[in-house]
């Protein structure tokens, strides 16, 4: 059941934007309203499968590196409808829809949803931390996909082969404050995250504080670099996210269950 | 019933021969009630625009609403209308399917154009006020705002800039998104520039400044686009307020060098600069592109998108097409199977005509 669910939403996360190209390529108008609500239905289905599994595990899915993947997705997803909808910022879904699905199909595919071995029982707070820091990369993530569609619309507007979708496609200056303001609602998320889990657990080994440590630093330093051009942090915010991926991943892979939502326990 | 079309516009024939055939706003509601009150003519409207001037009627005999429509234009123009050049006559479908192309752009000068549509549907606005209109075109009109619609929404015919004006006011949206935050400048007062600085000052530009060699034609300019005017050679001083340039002096040699342009990009913290060089010979060195934040577009790259956007809405006109085709059948099916109702305009007349007891109504002139 669970599976199906998120097979489901990973198939309207992929139909979305692929309707959104194949309707920009005919010259038609962007499909604001059939990809929105493909993704929404997307979102649905995620939401659905998280309550199913919390529901059946008796807490947050957060125990092993499937859920947290698809926690993740969620999040992103959540993510961008509230930065979507609040910034204006059209094909926002058409870059984040694919993203998401890749997640979710990296979950079903190449990752053992499993219980983790040496995952054991913990309290509320745990579940609190991992989701913070997990919401943390999913602004993060987000980030990355602004920066990303600024990178693609900076390069055609500097060599001048607009094609098509260019006209669609929101403004740089958008991009790149849209860019900043995730990349600080990402580090406030992750401030917090690991500044729970130092003050509640400290006897988290020293390996995970240094990802989480490292990442958290990387992060603040973005914004704080104030006299980066957008282009600069654009680049950075893209290359970031992969990096944070990749720890996540890691620690997923040699960390405790619960431990992977910010890198930290 | 048929519906009959007569018309001139500017592929048929130059302003000189269009302009005594005009009718004024002002005097709209009375053309149309002295149209409506011959006798051939059972319902009208009057599309008349700067490009063009048509009489839609809806008749029951159509050669008897040619005739009245060729007299009315020559009452009211003192000109006699020449049919087929310049003036077109066009019947059922093809005038069904001519007013189509019309609201949809298609006939447009700048193809794709939608100002037409609000002129048209102003003259249908005016036509019912003068109570001109019954069913036959009521729907006629009313199916062509739709097809308007449809076409615009599925098809590509309005999308992208086709001007150098609007090509700019597109890419500083690209750049800047909502251009009310932003400053330009115009160097060198030129009527390009001048009409390039005007289609962003239309979109909402917060302030713009004028420089030329000769202050007093920039004041001049600048007074009439309600901007600040500036001596040529304080220019370079105000680049870090700016964030549009519009170049376009007679300089023999770049005036704009990326030498100049390193510390005024360095005090711009990223804040993206858009320089049009409207000059040739160019103004701006093309260097000035390579720097981060800069994008520099000449008079040949905003040409040539200009005239993409041109192509690709012409590769649409066979979509428009088929578009209209399906609507038109639609149309001339409905007007085939319409039964004429004893109120109409025209059974009347036809009735009046019938019993010998219609009052002779003369246009008016």
């Amino acid at each position: 059941m669970g599976r199906i669910l998120l097979y489901l939403s990973t198939l309207c996360l992929l139909l979305g934007p692929a309707l959104t190209l194949a309707f920009l390529k005919a010259g038609r108008a962007y499909p604001r309203l059939l990809n929105r609500s493909a993704i929404a239905a997307g979102f649905l289905f995620q939401t659905l499968f998280l309550i199913h599994r919390g529901r059946e595990i008796g807490h947050c899915p957060l125990t092993n590196l499937f859920e947290v993947l698809i926690f993740l997705g969620w999040s992103i997803t959540l993510f961008y409808f509230v930065i979507g909808h609040g910034y204006r910022i059209s094909l926002l879904g058409t870059f984040t829809g694919p993203l998401v699905a890749l997640l979710q199909l990296t979950a079903l595919l190449a990752v053992t949803d499993a219980p983790h071995p040496r995952f054991l029982p913990h309290p509320a707070w745990v579940e609190w931390h991992a989701a913070l820091c997990i919401m943390a990369y999913a602004a993060f993530a987000l980030a990355g996909v602004a920066g990303v569609m600024f990178l693609a619309q900076e390069h055609r507007l500097k060599t001048r082969r607009l094609g098509p979708g260019f006209y669609e496609m929101p403004s740089i200056t958008a991009l790149a404050t849209v860019n900043l303001r995730l990349i600080w609602a990402g580090a406030v998320l992750l401030t917090v995250g690991l500044a729970s889990a130092w003050a509640l657990h400290p006897q988290v080994s020293a390996k995970i504080w240094i990802w989480g440590g490292s990442l958290w630093l990387l992060y603040l330093l973005l914004p704080l670099a104030r006299r980066w051009s957008p282009r600069r942090l654009a680049l950075l915010s893209a290359a970031a996210f992969v990096i944070s991926v990749t720890a996540l991943c890691l620690v997923g892979h040699f960390g405790t269950g619960a431990s992977m939502g910010g890198a930290a326990l | 019933m048929k519906i009959i079309c007569l018309g001139v516009s500017y592929q048929t024939a130059s302003v000189q021969v269009r302009e005594p055939f005009a009718i004024a706003e002002s005097v709209l509601g009375r053309s149309l009630a002295d149209l409506k009150a011959m006798e051939a003519i059972s319902e009208a409207v009057i599309v008349s625009t700067c490009n063009r001037v048509e009489f839609y009627a809806a008749a029951e005999d159509a050669q008897a609403a040619y005739c009245a429509l060729l007299a009315f234009a020559e009452a009211h123009s003192g000109v006699a209308p020449v049919v087929p050049d310049p003036f077109y006559l066009l019947e059922d479908d093809d005038a069904v399917r001519h007013l189509f192309r019309v609201v949809s752009g298609l006939e447009s000068m700048v193809l794709g154009e939608t100002e037409i549509l609000g002129q048209v549907k102003k003259a249908y606005a005016a036509a019912t006020t003068a109570q001109t209109t019954a069913r036959h075109l009521n729907k006629l009109f009313q199916r062509a705002f739709n097809v308007a619609k449809e076409v615009r929404t599925r098809t590509a015919i309005t999308r992208g800039p086709v001007s150098v004006g609007s090509v700019a006011v597109e890419l500083a949206e690209r750049i800047f998104g909502r251009l009310a935050e932003c400053h330009a400048m115009v160097l060198g007062a030129g009527e390009t520039s001048e009409l390039t600085a005007r289609a962003l000052l239309s979109r909402g530009v917060k302030s713009i400044f004028v420089a030329n060699r000769t202050y007093e034609r920039a004041a001049a300019l600048a007074a009439e686009m309600g901007g600040e005017a500036i001596r040529f050679e304080e220019c370079e001083k105000r680049y870090p307020e700016i964030d549009i340039l519009i170049s376009s002096t007679a300089a023999p040699h770049y005036i704009v060098t990326r030498e100049k342009m390193i510390p005024i990009m360095a005090q711009r913290h990223g804040r993206p600069l858009f320089v049009i060089d409207l000059a040739v010979p160019r103004d701006v060195e093309p260097a000035v592109n390579d720097m981060e934040g800069a994008y520099l577009y000449d008079i040949d790259s905003l040409q040539t998108i200009a005239r993409r956007g041109m192509d690709e809405r012409k590769k649409e006109v066979t979509r428009c097409e088929a578009l209209l085709g399906h609507h038109v059948t639609e149309y001339v099916q409905w007007l085939g199977e319409a039964p004429v109702w004893p109120g109409e305009p025209g059974r009347i007349h036809q009735e009046l005509r019938n019993s010998g007891k219609e009052e002779r109504t003369e246009p008016a002139t």
